[in-house]
């Protein structure tokens, strides 16, 4: 089969996703500004540990082969290791994403003891001047903290996971050898206007000037990990690794701190809630949900038709679009030829969701006075 | 993790689905993930499942293939079960 009907064939949907994300709480210890998810405070009907587990299972009899542990700060949670080792206990990998502010030496020692498991530690910045200005005052020595009791763990390779911002993207290098130092390996997404993100997207999100020299830096550079987040720039000329289309419903989803099921974790919204894993478990809501059959069916290129990238590039990002106020049918916010800020700038009015559920704290508390 | 992969894969002898590696049913085939290298593969014909699935079960590959495969598809199956090699996937 070649790869653009494989290609086809995903954007049909999956008998189970590909990428799940699991949230597992909306509580954190941080407060970082472009939070996709707008955590901060814990929600009370979160699952509990027993719900969690049954979650598990049925992930586990689904086959997905792992799941991207996240949230909020999942290491929050006080069930978090009981539930990361009844996953692994059946072969569901875990991949988790943390600020490293609970790994100490003790924690980084009982997480180098389990299989199947990987480290996302997530910063903003190669300094701390520029990562805190987004993370909170403290968050990048924490974070640095943790990147060192791994290593003296013998962890082995973690993950160096960096969200691209204006200020973020001319550090490129500087991620690239602090990486190399660790013998880790580094992850760069995509900023999205998601959850908090709104709010900081039109200052923070990546120049085209800066876009462009992203994918020159990415294409040279393929044992980078990008998690397929930078396929709109792949209009630019050869595809960057990964599938380069947009998943959500398809091969990606989350489920999100109280269960609730949505096509990708950029769209907590009602518009892309699925349904909720108490109801008759998470299967049900994934082959069946109303949502994710319509996100199924074929898509029209809409305003991107007439584009030779097509192909490419797919028309972007959903949650891109969708969170500036644009149409699914016009091209990405991002556009690599400007189309998206064409478009954005001849809406009369645009109305910019806001994500739904907003666990932000009223009162932001920085990272040092609270440890 | 996969000593395997550096020895040559060759169809005299027997191979088989490392015991890392899970399969996932797909309409398209099968998805197949190494938990020791974390590779996923895609696995693009039902046919090919079929074989990954039984390779174990012969006393090498070409036996398997004599059985499983036509003559006209030889070889575009060896390429497919090299790959999977080289991957990991397969375990001696
Ligand atoms: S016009 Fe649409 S398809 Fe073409 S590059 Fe822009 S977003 Fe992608
Ligand atoms: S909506 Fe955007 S972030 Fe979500 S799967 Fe699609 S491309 Fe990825």
């Amino acid at each position: 089969m070649p790869e653009s009907s494989l290609r086809d064939r995903f954007e049909r949907g999956l008998a189970a996703p590909i990428c799940l994300t699991w949230e597992l709480t909306y509580a954190c210890n941080l407060a970082c500004t472009h939070c996709l998810s707008s955590s901060g405070r814990r929600d009370p009907r979160e699952l509990t540990t027993s719900e969690a587990k049954k979650l598990i299972d049925e992930i586990a009899a689904m086959q997905i082969f792992y799941v991207n542990i996240g949230g909020g700060e999942p290491m929050v949670r006080r069930d978090f290791f009981e539930l990361v080792e009844h996953a692994v206990a059946q072969r569901v990998g875990v991949k988790f994403s943390t600020n490293g502010t609970r790994i100490d030496r003790a924690a980084a020692e009982r997480l180098a003891r389990i299989d199947y498991l990987d480290i996302q530690v997530s910063i903003d910045g190669a300094d701390a001047a520029t990562n805190d200005r987004i993370r909170g005052r403290g968050s990048y020595a924490a974070a640095r903290r943790a990147m060192d009791n791994l290593r003296l763990a013998n962890f082995g390779q973690f993950k160096i996971s960096v969200v691209m911002t204006r200020d973020s993207v001319e550090q490129l290098d500087d991620f690239e050898a602090l990486a190399r130092d660790y013998g880790a390996e580094l992850r760069l997404t995509r900023l999205r206007p998601s959850g908090r993100g709104a709010d900081v997207w039109n200052d923070l999100h990546p120049t085209l000037d800066q876009g462009r020299a992203l994918y020159r830096w990415l294409l040279a550079r393929p044992n980078v990990l990008t998690g397929d987040s930078f396929f709109h720039l792949s209009a630019l000329g050869n595809p960057l690794e990964g599938l380069n289309l947009c998943g959500a419903g398809r091969v990606v989803c989350l489920i999100d701190p109280v269960g609730d099921v949505y096509a990708c974790p950029f769209v907590i919204h009602d518009e892309f809630l699925a349904g909720n894993v108490r109801e008759n478990g998470f299967a049900a809501v994934w082959s069946d949900g109303e949502l994710f059959r319509s996100l199924r069916e074929p898509t029209s290129p809409g305003a991107c038709a007439s584009c030779g990238s097509y192909d490419a590039c797919r028309g972007g990002c959903m949650a891109a679009k969708f969170f500036t106020g644009l149409e699914m049918t016009d091209p990405d916010p991002e556009c690599v030829f400007g189309h998206g800020e064409r478009a954005l700038a001849t809406k009369q009015v645009a109305i910019r969701p806001h994500s739904t559920p907003d666990h932000s704290r009223r009162v932001s508390v920085s990272l040092t006075s609270r440890s | 993790m996969s000593t395997t992969s550096i020895d040559v894969f060759d169809e005299s002898s027997h191979w088989e689905l490392s015991p890392q590696v899970s399969l996932r049913d797909e309409a398209f085939g099968a998805l197949a993930y190494h938990h020791g290298n974390r590779r996923l593969v895609f696995l693009k014909s039902r046919d090919l499942v079929e074989l990954v699935r039984r390779l174990g079960d012969f006393d090498n590959v070409s036996a398997a293939l004599d059985e499983l495969v036509s003559s006209e598809q030889r070889a575009r199956y060896v390429a497919a079960l090299a790959s999977l090699h080289r991957s990991g996937l397969l375990s001696a």
